[in-house]
């Protein structure tokens, strides 16, 4: 299968193409030929899965495969970087998951952002995103995942700041930048600490469950941990960062200001749950030495969720509840992996945490790109200019709605499949877990629908333009992902995917099944209740906890939290001293030898003086001196 | 004396072919034929550098050890092909102007014979073919230095060249007199077992190193260059500032590594003195020239600092990042030269106040020396980076601690004055700026070598600088 280079060249290529020659092209060629080539990436992403996953399994698992392998840095015989191909059921899976979105985002976007300046430059972005992201899911070793993880990282810095005039996109960019590159400086000392004691990069190495490679850590305690504890520790603090989970999530909300596809694509479907893939990746070391750390990872998804759902029931921006709608899930995910054990139905967390990032990436992706279509006709992000859109966007109410249905939880929609699974896992780690994921899911379900009712029935705004239906390059997508959304529930994913390779099958836990449900049509119901007609209930809850609403709608604070931390502790305390001795001490040194050179530079300059006699004599007496050195010697 | 001897010394006895044919040819050759002349030669030489591109494997040794010649030096002779190509090429525009025309022929044949000189320095086994080859190599560098007779600064060039020249051989054979005194041989083999460590040989030592000192000009022998290099026809300084000097710099070193090996401590105390001088002093010049000849001509004894670190060192390594340094510097002086030439030839601007805003109207050619500073300052990527990490690094494996990091900091020093170059080229206004010109295609295809020979071997100069490490040992 040496053939799947091509689905990352592809991409890298048409990165550089546009990014040397689009500015030369027309902006629809540009456009169309980084479509094409990312359909025809499609196109062999889906042959790739398709031999893989009919191909017979060994021992009843679908092996690993590295068609492509190579050393790229060789340091010493231990030490080296190769760069490859791993493909193993989530790789294949995500290089399924990215390859569609993007493809989706492509094609979409082809309406939304024609005539915007700097399209070609747009589609260079995206072709190096798409590069970037798949690089990163097909990594064989850490090290490779690394050096992908950062160009993920400047990609999606680079969409952000797309609108580079509007200082609130350089603002958003520069923050998620710097937020989500903190977090992975985490991620480097985790994988120098990691492969310092395992003397490995490689992922099959570090997962074979084979103890004999932590051996070297034996006994290397720090603060009470164990090393391996401290490194894993490390690595996903980096995977939190991607995955904005609290408190570095500060970054997503306002990563919306770049283009709303972008948005689709990176800050919903894929980008952002590369922290959760990259947990699953190292998943077996996380089970078999650090257990405790995977359970903090739960806690740390399940109170990211609770939290971001909260905000998300207030927020007024569309795009942010979305965002905070994408937190608030891919906290269900974490929580899932940090619930599951190895193997059977231990391993349920496991597999229903990545059949909910394959679902969620659809549904999810489907929303952004509605949100889009909005927008787009709309002008504007504010919820309160929207209102009884349905009879003016029909394709975009029905797919809006689908989505909302599945992230919700209601069958037959995918998001019910998946959530359901990751329900059922969390229950059996410890029911009040159970419940706290009910309750976090019964407020998903109540503030996609109070959007849902918001833009679409409500009180009509008054608008400049009549609003009317998206162009077919957008509603196409929609439709597609919609179509997916609705099926993609039934794919017997444990087949596919599950903790130890093994089929697995899913069967519904109908107890847990049916709360849910009820769960989630009483939010909808109260939903629908505030906010599908005229009602000043969400008024007076609002004036009756002044301070909740405020707290919530400022997402309780955070962003200010650290603004106060940079701007009065490290500037003033940290910065400052260090830019007084930059600019006093080192720079004054460095002034001080130039000026020295200087003189003495003009100091000596009659000693050439043209005169040959003169050269004759500093010559003999430059011999002598030399004569003299050597037999003094 | 077999008569087959000559059969091995085959890179000399093609250079002497070429130059024999290119004698008849401009002799006899018609007024209309003689148009062709430069391309001939150029084609000519071409081939004799292809013919001799490979070195061979061992060391060949002929007329009983009068002459012997190391894979290595095999190497260099053909990195002094391809430099003298490169000067040939650039030299096009010069030779075909209307003073020089009439005693175009003899330009080609002069320079070669130098050329040949310094194979013979570099092949010898004995002082006395040593001697000959250097005196062969730099007589005709007077004439060339001279060439442009009816100019002041030509003809004054010419002079000081030729009197500093003859002082430094002077000394040069002063000390030879005293080898052969105190030793009873000039064979290489034979001195180097029977040097004792006689105070008279010390002395001898010391009077006969400073005539290389001379020729790859290091501090404080170095005065004649600014003047010479000033005055001299353009081709001319580039042809002595990598021609001549990489040649001297690497005989220096065999001389010091098969002949004077025991000397090890005194040479190694002389060159750091001398490296620590010729880099700083020649740096805190650098920094105040307007000429751009007078301006590299100062860089160029910075530079020849540099590459005695490779001296110094004593190790194979020092040897090989000794070869590739010259390589890198020959490549990277080069291309500076090749455009100030060209534009010297062109508009006669030569000082760095015409520079300014040359990105303006002739961005190619800005582009082409921004790439030959960074390279000759030490910019990754590019080559000129690698070599001096080479060379530091051979440095520092002896134990040169304190000399690397004075060389090191000398680089920042070159690193302004480099840039310097850059800043008029790229940022400063000018009023009355260069005009636009499209150069002939010998200088273009000379700065095309150049250029891609600066980032190719930034990028790919492991495997050269291997091939060179593996060939060193054999010294």
């Amino acid at each position: 299968m040496e053939y799947t280079i091509l689905i990352l060249l592809l991409p890298m290529l048409t990165f550089v193409g546009l990014g040397l020659f689009g500015m030369k092209l027309r902006p629809n060629t540009a456009s169309y030929i980084g479509s094409l080539s990312l359909a025809i990436t499609t196109l062999l992403a889906y042959t790739t899965a398709g031999f893989y996953f009919t191909m017979p399994r060994i021992d009843g698992i679908f092996a690993r495969q590295l068609p492509v392998h190579f050393e790229w840095l060789h340091f010493t015989e231990t030490l080296h970087i190769d760069l490859g191909i791993l493909l193993d059921p989530i790789s294949v899976m995500m290089l399924v998951v990215i390859t569609t979105v993007s493809l989706m985002v492509h094609i979409y976007s082809l309406g939304y952002m024609k005539g915007e300046r700097g399209f070609q430059r747009y589609y260079a972005f995206l072709s190096l995103f798409t590069f970037s992201m798949l690089g990163l899911v097909v990594a064989p070793n850490i090290f490779q995942m690394y050096i992908f993880w950062e160009l993920v990282g400047v990609s999606s810095y680079l969409l952000i700041g797309f609108y580079y005039t509007k200082p609130a996109a350089i603002a958003a960019s520069k923050k998620a930048f710097i937020v989500t590159r903190f977090a992975d400086l985490g991620f480097l000392l985790g994988i120098l600490l990691l492969s310092y004691f395992t003397q490995t990069f490689d992922f099959e190495a570090l997962t074979s469950g084979n103890s004999a490679i932590f051996a070297g850590a034996a006994g290397v305690t720090f603060l009470g941990g164990s090393v391996i504890s401290w490194a894993l520790v490390l690595i996903f603090i980096g995977g939190a960062g991607k995955s904005a989970m609290f408190p570095l999530h500060i970054w997503l909300p306002d990563a919306m200001e770049g283009p709303t596809p972008v948005s689709a694509l990176i800050h919903a479907a894929t980008m952002v749950v590369a922290g959760v893939y990259l947990v699953a990746r190292l998943f077996p070391v996380y089970v078999s030495a650090a257990p405790d750390v995977l359970i903090g990872i739960g806690y740390v998804g399940a109170f990211t969720s609770l939290y971001a759902a909260v905000v998300a029931c207030v927020q007024t921006d569309i795009k942010r509840v979305l965002a905070f709608s994408t937190i608030s899930q891919i906290g269900f995910m974490m929580v899932a992996l940090g619930v599951s054990g190895m193997g059977g139905h231990q391993g349920l967390g496991y597999m229903a945490s990545m059949f909910h990032l394959f679902t969620h990436a659809m549904f999810k992706a489907l929303l952004f790109l509605c949100a889009g279509a909005i927008i787009h006709t709309i002008g504007s992000n504010e919820m309160s200019h929207m209102g009884g859109l349905r009879k003016y966007m029909p394709y975009t109410h029905i797919t809006f709605l689908i989505a909302c249905l599945a992230i919700s939880g209601i069958p037959p929609f995918s998001g019910f499949f998946s959530k359901d699974e990751i329900l059922t896992a969390a229950f059996e780690f410890h029911p009040n877990f159970g419940i706290l994921m009910s309750f976090i899911a019964g407020l998903t379900a109540f503030y996609m629908f109070r959007l849902y009712y918001n833009i679409f029935w409500g009180t009509p705004a008054t608008h400049e333009h009549t609003p009317h239906e998206a162009p077919k390059s957008m509603t196409i997508p929609l439709m597609i992902l919609a179509g997916i959304t609705v099926l993609a529930g039934f794919i017997p994913f444990g087949h596919f995917v599950s903790s130890d390779g093994l089929v697995y099958n899913i069967h519904l836990n109908w107890g847990v099944a049916t709360a849910s449900i009820v769960i989630a049509l009483i939010a909808i119901g109260v939903a629908a209740f505030f906010y599908k007609s005229r009602c000043d209930i969400p008024d007076r809850l609002m004036h009756m906890y002044p301070q909740f609403h405020k707290a919530a709608y400022h997402r309780f604070y955070i962003d200010e939290f650290y603004l106060f931390i940079t701007k009065r502790i490290i500037f003033n305390c940290v910065s400052r001293p260090i830019a007084w001795f930059d600019r006093h001490i080192i720079d004054g040194a460095l002034n001080g030898m130039a000026y020295v050179s200087q003189r003495i530079s003009y100091a000596i300059r009659g000693f050439q003086s043209g005169q040959i006699q003169q050269y004759a004599f500093v010559f003999l007496l430059g011999t002598l001196l030399i004569v003299l050195l050597v037999v003094l010697i | 004396m077999g008569y087959a001897n000559f059969l091995f010394l085959k890179e000399e006895l093609s250079l002497i072919v070429l130059m024999i044919i290119l004698l008849v040819y401009d002799l006899f050759g018609s007024q209309k034929s003689l148009k062709y002349f430069h391309p001939v030669a150029c084609v000519l030489f071409l081939a004799h550098t292809l013919l001799n591109l490979l070195p061979q494997e061992t060391t060949i040794e002929a007329f009983g050890g009068m002459y012997s010649c190391t894979p290595i030096g095999g190497v260099v002779k053909t990195i002094l092909n391809a430099g003298t190509l490169i000067v040939l090429m650039q030299a096009y525009n010069w030779v075909n102007s209307e003073s020089v025309l009439i005693r175009r022929g003899e330009f080609y044949l002069i320079l070669f014979s130098s050329l040949l000189g310094m194979y013979f320095m570099i092949s010898a086994g004995n002082f006395l073919l040593f001697f000959i080859g250097l005196e062969t190599a730099s007589i005709p560098m007077a004439i060339l230095s001279a060439y442009d007779k009816y100019k002041y600064q030509s003809a004054e060039a010419g002079a000081k060249y030729i009197l500093s020249a003859t002082f430094a051989s002077g000394l040069s054979l002063y000390g030879i007199s005293l080898i052969y005194g105190t030793v009873g041989t000039l064979y290489f083999a034979d001195i180097t077992h029977n040097i004792s460590g006689n105070p008279l040989q010390y002395m001898a030592f010391g009077f006969f190193i400073v005539g290389l000192f001379f020729k790859i000009s290091l501090v404080p022998f170095h005065q004649w260059t600014p003047d010479v290099y000033e005055g001299a026809p353009t081709p001319v300084t580039a042809y002595f500032s990598v021609i001549s000097k990489g040649s001297a710099a690497f005989v220096l070193m065999t001389l010091l590594f098969k002949v004077f090996g025991n000397f090890l401590v005194e040479w190694q105390a002389i060159l750091y003195v001398v490296i620590i001088a010729t880099i700083t002093i020649a740096n805190l010049f650098a920094i105040r020239q307007q000429n751009l000849k007078r301006f590299l001509a100062y860089s160029s004894v910075s530079q020849a600092g540099y590459i005695m670190l490779g001296v110094i060192s004593g190790s194979a390594i020092g040897m090989s990042s000794l070869v590739y340094y010259i390589l890198v510097y020959m490549i990277s002086n080069l291309a500076a030269f090749g455009v100030i030439t060209v534009i010297e030839q062109r508009t006669g601007k030569i000082t760095l106040n015409d520079y300014n805003g040359l990105y303006a109207t002739n961005p190619k050619l800005s582009v082409v020396m921004m790439l030959a500073l960074f390279s000759l300052a030490g910019i990754p990527p590019f080559a000129g980076f690698f070599s001096k990490f080479f060379i530091f690094y051979a440095g520092a494996q002896q134990g040169f601690y304190v000399l690397v990091f004075i060389a090191l900091l000398n680089t920042i020093l070159s690193l302004y004055y480099y840039l310097l170059v850059v800043k008029a080229m790229f940022i400063q206004k000018n009023e009355t700026p260069i005009v636009p010109f499209r150069s002939d295609a010998y200088t273009r295809i000379s700065l095309i070598v150049c250029s891609a020979g600066i980032i190719v071997l930034g990028l790919f100069g492991n495997t050269l600088y291997e091939l060179f490490v593996n060939m060193s040992f054999g010294v």
